[in-house]
């Protein structure tokens, strides 16, 4: 019998196909993992509605998990994806990838709100500046550091 | 009408909306005024095709005839799109695109923060999940309206006949019918026409911020919610529609 912890453990081999670095339990895209019998149900659910990887990381989940038990994969919209559900691990490993991971935005307001300060995940200097809100993902935004002048992806607080 | 259908059609024209914008975005793929441009108006065409998808599989499931997404999304005639006419204008320069995404954006806000009381569980969802990417895309296009407004003589000039063009398909943001009659009563749908006020505030303050003003002439285009449109949807579904048609059922 496959216990629900072994499982979640197994998920942790799969990784975002775009910011291979995190896996998919680093990200808290896995919501739940629910086991009867001898068939088991993942829970995952998108960070951007549209974005690309939902379909290859079902695929992945299903390839992994299924020599060992009968698997299905459904999508849950709510609660909403929030980069609060992203692990202290996550954070970490994002960082030393050299993508800045989210910082928690004190002014939430739509319009005019103050700058987050976003500290360069290279040389840690928080002289930065955003370059685009906008970056190489639907989940990213393009900075660059005044100091030493790499510029680096930022992972957008999503709230 | 049933509520059955009613609802359907409710959800359709929202799907249609992000549709066809997304559909217009996707055309600035290669050809934006600055990379991080192209990025970003790809970007936010990404997550409205996704917002799409999402309302369409919805409305698949309240018809309950098994229809496939990609059917709602390719397979139609002009008329039976239900999108805004606002949503269909061509893109014609950066100016134009970023007061079009602006009008759309505000109502899109506010439509959705009111959808997440929605009385149907799963188009709250949708709501709350589509709220989080609306609100990032309002900010992109509010900066960038004042900075155009606000920037040179012929920034300014641009953004300003963007416009005056572009006010008259406003006012059908706030259009209602018996689909939204039928809707609002059962609190699955929401009535526009409370935050009608929210949204003019919005854009005037930006305009303020912008030095742009509000053209005086008042008169108002409708009729995309009925299947009625301007010339320019035939030839985006034309492109839009190529693939599905000359390989149908073609998958990505």
């Amino acid at each position: 019998m496959v216990t629900e912890k072994a499982i979640w453990e197994h998920l942790e081999q799969i990784s975002d196909p775009e910011i291979p670095v995190l896996s998919i339990v680093d990200l808290g895209i896995v919501r739940t993992v629910s086991i009867s019998d001898d068939s088991c149900i993942v829970t995952i659910t998108p960070t951007y509605s549209g974005c690309p990887a939902m379909n290859v990381i079902q695929e992945d989940i299903i390839k992994l998990l299924s020599p060992t038990i009968d698997t299905k994969v459904e999508m849950t919209l709510s609660p909403a994806w929030t980069t609060d559900w992203m692990s202290e691990n996550g954070r970490n490993k994002l960082r030393e990838y050299g993508i800045a991971p989210p910082e928690h935005e004190v002014d939430k307001s739509v319009l005019f709100a103050k700058p987050t300060v976003v500290p360069c995940p290279k040389c840690k200097s928080s002289h930065t500046k955003m370059i685009s809100q906008f970056g190489s993902t639907a989940c990213k935004a393009h900075y660059q550091c005044l100091d030493c002048l790499e510029p680096f992806d930022y992972f957008k607080c999503l709230k | 009408m049933t509520t059955q259908e009613a609802f359907y059609n409710y959800i359709v024209r929202f799907g249609d909306d992000s549709l066809i914008l997304g559909q217009r975005l996707s055309e600035w793929c290669g050809h934006g005024p600055i990379l991080e441009e192209d990025i970003a108006l790809t970007n936010i065409a990404l997550d409205l095709i996704g917002q799409t998808t999402n309302l369409f599989e919805l409305a698949v499931q309240i018809e309950g005839k098994g229809k496939d997404v990609d059917q709602l999304a390719f397979l139609r005639l002009e008329k039976e799109y239900t999108n805004l006419l606002l949503v269909e204008q061509p893109n014609v320069d950066f100016g134009y695109t970023i007061v079009r995404q602006f009008f759309f954006d505000v109502f899109r806000k506010l439509t959705f923060e009111a959808l997440c009381q929605s009385s149907d569980e799963k188009l709250a969802a949708i709501a709350e999940k589509s709220l989080k990417e609306i609100k990032y895309h309002l900010k992109h296009s509010s900066e960038w309206v004042i900075r155009l407004g606000d920037g040179t003589e012929e920034s300014h000039t641009r953004v300003q006949a963007a416009v005056n063009t572009l006010w008259k398909f406003t006012n059908e943001l706030f259009y209602q019918d018996e689909v939204d009659q039928k809707v609002i009563e059962l609190g699955l749908g929401v009535d526009t026409s409370l935050f009608k006020e929210a949204w003019q505030l919005h854009v005037e303050k930006v305009f303020t911020e912008a030095t742009l003003t509000i053209p005086a002439n008042t008169w108002q285009h409708e009729g995309g919610r009925k299947g009625t449109h301007t010339e320019h949807l035939g030839y985006l579904l034309s492109e839009m529609q190529y693939m599905q048609r000359a390989y149908p059922n073609m998958e990505w």
